[in-house]
């Protein structure tokens, strides 16, 4: 059923980071793909774009776009989807993927995914954007779950209700980032692994693991802080593992974008992702084919 | 004000208390919840240049850069996602950055630096060859101009720029060999960054040529005695200024 959404193998990959591109290129490590962020190989060439060649010659390539502003309220830039259109036509991704949150407001960037209101409003104004977004680049898209810090008085729709009717609606597929569900969850009190069960998981083309960090807020309670600059704590395995119980096999990246390791070390957060999956794979009946 | 309109303002202003309308699960709206936004907004904008400055960063030390950085960002933000260009007004603003004052040579740093990253990043062409210019029948040499390769920048300084900029490609940086003016050539001839200092002399020469002067204007702009426009131009050619004219578009 994923393969609706992109052709990415059911495995574990990792994000595509400068510092590691000659070692990938030298041990070609078994990985089942790369995940790159569209706007950094946004330049008009150079070694970004070289080396993105040569790895996406022995890898499939994931997509993922970071400055979109999906859930903004203006327009969505035709500028930037041209842009991203302009690189799915160049490296032919398995998959594009984006986030439920916004990042610019009139002229400004501001460089982080931020939260919104799920409102009657908001759902049809994000729909109006999704259309948008997957008949100006062609293919199908994932829409990522978001971490968050706070909650909107007006938001009137459960997140995962939110996310399940836009992709009834638009027919795009989920990206569920498993490191968000423990995030958000502990930020506000939920359940994560009541989310996960109440989770569309047919529409989920692909997940994602990350490390967080740890702070309180001014009550004193647990807030956690989706970081990427960490291996992923064992919570979050475990999440992970009950997860793809529910969905099967399904690729899966390992995200660490800060404090950026070596490939050794990132390359073991993959292995040890692959191993979950491969259990699951192992305990899953052929019929989830 | 929309709900975005006054978060996009509380993230931008510090002075501002956290938008309306928020909550947490214990009911309030919480200011060190929304701080984690304003954090995150500002942290990876100053990280941002941190990558894109790293010898302006090892010049004045990290504390410093960082407080420098976060004075930038407060007054410029992105207005693009594509943050590869984010930082071009950053010489500019270090020049008139009262604490920096002293620093004569820091601008001019971040000049580099920034054209550095353009040259990386820059459109892939083929640099025009000496074998280009053998072609060129020699009568008509001084009507001849070149185009720009995507990827060339000139910037002059009247610090060792080139010098300081070598220096700090090794931890700890080698010892600064001159205290010289000096104005550095990039390039991208193929894949790789090139810095090139000029011999002094040859600057005007190449500034007039890159900016699409011919070969006998832009000599005649300089009249310095050691100046030789044969290897003046040999010496561009070289580097990679120029861009081929078979791919010309």
């Amino acid at each position: 059923m994923a393969h609706r959404y992109n052709t990415l193998p059911a495995s574990a990959g990792v994000g595509l980071k400068p510092e590691h591109y000659r070692e990938i290129l030298a041990d070609r490590p078994a990985l089942g793909f790369f995940e790159v962020h569209a706007e950094n190989y946004m330049g008009a060439g150079g070694p970004p774009h070289r080396y993105l060649e040569a790895i996406a010659e022995h890898y499939p390539l994931s997509l993922h776009g970071v400055g979109l502003s999906i859930g903004g309220e203006g327009p969505l830039d035709p500028t930037h989807l041209a842009r991203l259109r302009h690189l799915i036509d160049t490296y032919r991704p398995a998959s594009f993927s984006e986030h439920l949150a916004w990042s610019s407001h009139g002229s400004e960037y501001l460089n982080d995914l931020l939260p919104l209101p799920y409102t009657a409003e908001s759902l049809d104004r994000i729909c109006g954007h999704v259309d948008t977004v997957q008949s100006a680049l062609g293919v199908p898209m994932l829409l990522e779950n978001p971490s968050t810090y706070v909650l909107f008085e007006d938001s009137t729709i459960d997140e995962i209700e939110f996310l399940a009717a836009i992709a009834e609606r638009t027919g795009c597929g989920l990206l569920l980032d498993v490191n968000n569900v423990m995030v958000s969850s502990v930020n506000h009190g939920w359940d994560p692994v009541a989310y996960i069960d109440r989770f569309p998981v047919d529409r989920v083309g692909e997940l994602h693991l990350a490390g967080y960090d740890e702070t309180q807020d001014s009550a004193g309670a647990r807030l956690l802080i989706d970081a990427h600059g960490s291996a992923v704590r064992p919570d979050v395995f475990r999440l992970f593992e009950h997860t793809l119980a529910r969905t099967g096999p399904r690729p899966t990246l390992v995200e660490w974008d800060n404090d950026i390791p070596d490939f050794p070390t990132l390359l073991n957060e993959a292995r040890l992702a692959q191993q979950v999956v491969d259990r699951v794979a192992d305990a899953t009946p052929k019929a989830a084919e | 004000m929309s709900t975005f309109e006054s978060f996009a303002a509380a993230i931008a202003n510090p002075d501002l208390p956290p938008p309306r309308g928020l909550s947490s699960v214990a009911g309030a709206n919480d200011p060190l919840r929304f701080a984690v936004y304003r954090n995150n907004v500002h942290v990876s904008l100053v990280s941002a240049l941190l990558k894109g400055f790293p010898v302006v960063a090892a010049l004045v030390g990290e504390p410093f850069f960082k407080a420098m950085a976060r004075a930038y960002v407060a007054e410029n933000r992105p207005r693009s996602p594509v943050l590869l260009h984010y930082g071009d007004g950053f010489a500019a603003f270090i020049a008139s950055f009262p604490p920096a004052q002293k620093l004569a040579y820091l601008p001019d740093v971040a000049r580099l630096e920034y054209a550095w990253r353009q040259a990386y990043h820059a459109a892939d062409r083929p640099p025009l060859t000496l074998a280009h210019l053998s072609g060129i029948p020699s009568e008509t040499l001084p009507e001849q101009s070149f185009a720009p390769h995507p990827a060339a920048a000139l910037i002059a300084s009247s610090s060792p720029i080139g010098a300081i900029w070598s220096a700090h490609q090794q931890t700890p940086p080698a010892p600064l060999d001159t205290g010289a003016a000096q104005s550095v050539l990039v390039t991208r001839p193929h894949h790789e960054v090139r810095l090139t200092v000029l011999p002094p002399h040859d600057y005007a020469f190449a500034r007039a040529l890159l900016d699409g002067a011919s070969i006998g204007d832009a000599a005649a702009r300089n009249e310095a005695p050691e100046f030789d426009p044969g290897t003046a131009l040999v010496g561009l050619i070289g580097a990679g200024a120029f861009a081929s004219p078979e791919t010309a578009q």
